[in-house]
């Protein structure tokens, strides 16, 4: 039968015992710990441990025996270890050892460390902006080479990422435009009810789809599907080791993967943005005949009195400007991942969290382009 | 210690492992070498729960794992450590917390105490004392491997299986891992089943060498895997790697 851990003292003056027994394992730890805490030992120049009594040691036990130990001597006293069963002898020989005291951490102050996180954060902002610069150049320069020899241009990954990023978009795109359509004519026509203006609701559809809405719309969810479906692909292959072994073939990365990719996005996303747009006025207008008594042929020829063909080509063309963006950025977080796999996740997430970003600041943008030409 | 019997296991629609009989004793290093498809990896998860048993009995301090409910199992899991082969520290925690989880699990205990046996660990894996406060990443494989096997031994279990120690180390590395394994199981008695393809390792510190071939299980000697006529195990053993492995250990 097993018993617990204990230690006792006897003996007084300058010859002290300390008889210790029982099972001294990691699971009575904490009551050792306890009792040795609240051992109150006269100071003497000579102490006994008499080991004679411990039944089983792990090294936590060791560790207590041996902290004791030191305890002690450092008091001045003198510790001999007696009954040392000869199984004991190895653990104890090895937990004397170790550890010696961890060296105390490095001093902190809330301040300066917040200091220092606002500094290192701004150096990382500028350094990912001029990263992302470096990269439009080494991008821009290989597309111009690109043009001077179309047959460099590979068309079947070309397709398929159209595919991937266009295609396959579609469902999403179209559910989402169509449900933003009809939340947005809903909370319209609340509005303008109170002014009897509940047509109005047509050229709110047309107006907010065409200029922003769609192409937003698109952006975004190209952004959250693509763009981090390019970093996390690119950054596996870096995992890899396979863009470097591409580099050491002599076939250039940036030509091969980035390329289509980006070609690929800004050929869909205009495609996607009309199709958002498309489905985001139905939506509208499904609301518009079923709530609101405005059937399709008044909403039509009211959409025709809202809308010019100027309205459209506002929204679309920001499209192949979201996604370049969107595919530059994607590829070039998944070209700075590092061989770990949580880096992949992490520059996967900050490619989405930097696209959808830099999405809406060059939308901000470009309303303000607008606004000056009065258009 | 560790008994399987009759051991089936299928992975992926293969049978892997069609009959498997191995026996561990007390303090005894096993070695479990294979060609690579073989299985040894699937053993060692098989054994320690994480692989579903197809037939046969895998007996741990002669206890069936096999006929446990879940509480039983969990209650059983602090006899055992497993050392995975690049760490599996957890990236997120510190080399010295990564030791502290399975303590936390199952013990109550001051923090202080916590943090010294933490230590404890570490200084004797052989690790610096600094490394405690480092995070999983900071660390070289070496390095990693040697917290992992802190961790594997934080609850001081008889029984540790190490997958691929020495994998992935230089020589000099590889050799002190040897010697590490060897001097934990001297001093904390520990029982080590041994996943290694490390011809020096087996030599160094395997009491018996299990080999697998054709989904069943040779074991023996050295000197009895060295006469085996096994086409395979007669490649392994007294090929040129092998002879180079007894040789250095002749010396």
């Amino acid at each position: 039968m097993a018993h617990d851990g204990w230690i006792e003292a006897t003996g007084e003056g300058d010859a002290v015992v300390l008889r210790a027994g029982g099972e001294w394992r990691i699971t009575a730890a904490a009551a050792l710990d306890a009792k040795l805490g609240a051992l109150r030992l006269p100071p003497a120049r000579h102490v006994r441990l008499d080991l004679g009594g411990i039944e089983a040691l792990d090294t936590a036990g060791a560790w207590l025996l041996l902290r004791l130990k030191r305890a002690l001597a450092a008091r001045g006293s003198d510790v001999t270890l007696e009954n040392v069963a000869s199984d004991l002898a190895p653990l104890l020989g090895q937990v004397e050892k170790g550890p010696e005291p961890a060296p105390p951490p490095p001093r902190q102050n809330l301040f300066l460390d917040g200091l220092a996180a606002v500094g290192s954060h701004t150096e990382a902002f500028l350094a990912t902006a001029a990263g992302q610069l470096g990269f439009l150049g080494i991008v821009v320069s290989r597309l111009l080479r690109g043009v001077r020899q179309p047959n460099r241009i590979r068309l079947v990954p070309l397709v398929a990422h159209m595919q991937r990023t266009g295609v396959s978009a579609l469902p999403i795109v179209g559910l989402l435009s169509f449900l933003v359509g009809l939340v947005t004519a809903f909370q319209g026509a609340q509005q303008l009810e109170r002014f009897g203006a509940e047509v109005f609701v047509v050229d709110l559809l047309g107006i907010g789809f065409l200029r922003e809405m769609g192409v937003l719309l698109a952006a975004i969810i190209v952004a959250g599907r693509t763009g981090s479906a390019f970093t996390a692909e690119i950054g596996a292959m870096q995992v890899n080791e396979e863009i470097d072994a591409m580099r050491t073939l002599g076939l250039d990365p940036i030509e091969i993967l980035v390329l289509p990719r980006i070609f690929a996005l800004v050929l869909t996303l205009p495609l996607l943005t009309f199709y958002a747009d498309l489905m985001g006025i139905l939506g509208g207008g499904a609301l518009c005949w079923l709530t609101l008594n405005i059937p399709p042929p008044i909403f039509v020829s009211e959409l025709h009195n809202a809308i010019t063909t100027q309205t459209f080509w506002l929204g679309m063309v920001k499209a192949p400007f979201f996604a370049g963006t969107i595919a530059l950025v994607g590829c070039r977080e998944g070209m700075n991942v590092a061989r770990t796999a949580e880096s992949v996740g992490r520059h996967t997430t900050s490619s989405v969290v930097q696209s959808i970003f830099l999405v809406i600041v060059i939308d901000a943008i470009f309303s303000v382009i607008f606004a000056w030409l009065n258009l | 210690m560790l008994r399987v019997s009759g051991l089936a296991t299928r992975a992926g629609g293969r049978v892997l492992h069609r009959n498997i009989d191995l026996e561990l004793h007390r303090r005894e290093v096993l070695g479990v070498v294979g060609a690579s498809g073989t299985g040894k990896s699937v053993l060692l998860k098989t054994i320690v729960g994480l692989m579903p048993i197809e037939s046969g009995t895998i007996e741990i301090l002669g206890r069936d794992i096999g006929r446990m409910s879940e509480a039983e199992f969990a209650r059983m899991e602090d006899r055992w450590g497993v050392m995975f082969q690049d760490g599996a520290l957890f990236s997120s925690l510190t080399v010295a917390e990564n030791i502290a989880v399975p303590i936390k699990e199952r013990v109550a205990m001051p923090k202080t105490l916590l943090e010294e046996i933490c230590a404890l660990k570490i200084a004797l894996v052989g690790l610096p004392a600094d490394s405690g406060r480092k995070f999983p990443a900071a660390l070289s494989g070496g390095m990693r491997k040697r917290a992992g096997l802190a961790r594997a031994i934080a609850l001081d279990p008889p029984l540790v299986f190490l997958d691929e120690p020495t994998a992935g180390l230089d020589p000099i590395a590889a050799n002190e891992f040897d010697r590490l394994v060897l001097a934990l199981k001297e001093s904390l008695g520990l029982t080590v089943f041994l996943v290694t393809h490390d011809l020096d390792s087996l030599v160094a510190i395997a009491d018996r060498i299990a080999v697998l071939v054709d989904g069943s299980i040779r074991i023996g000697t050295m000197e009895e895997m060295l006469n085996d006529p096994h086409p395979w195990i007669h490649a392994y053993f007294r090929g040129p790697r092998g002879r180079a492995a007894l040789r250095a250990a002749d010396r």
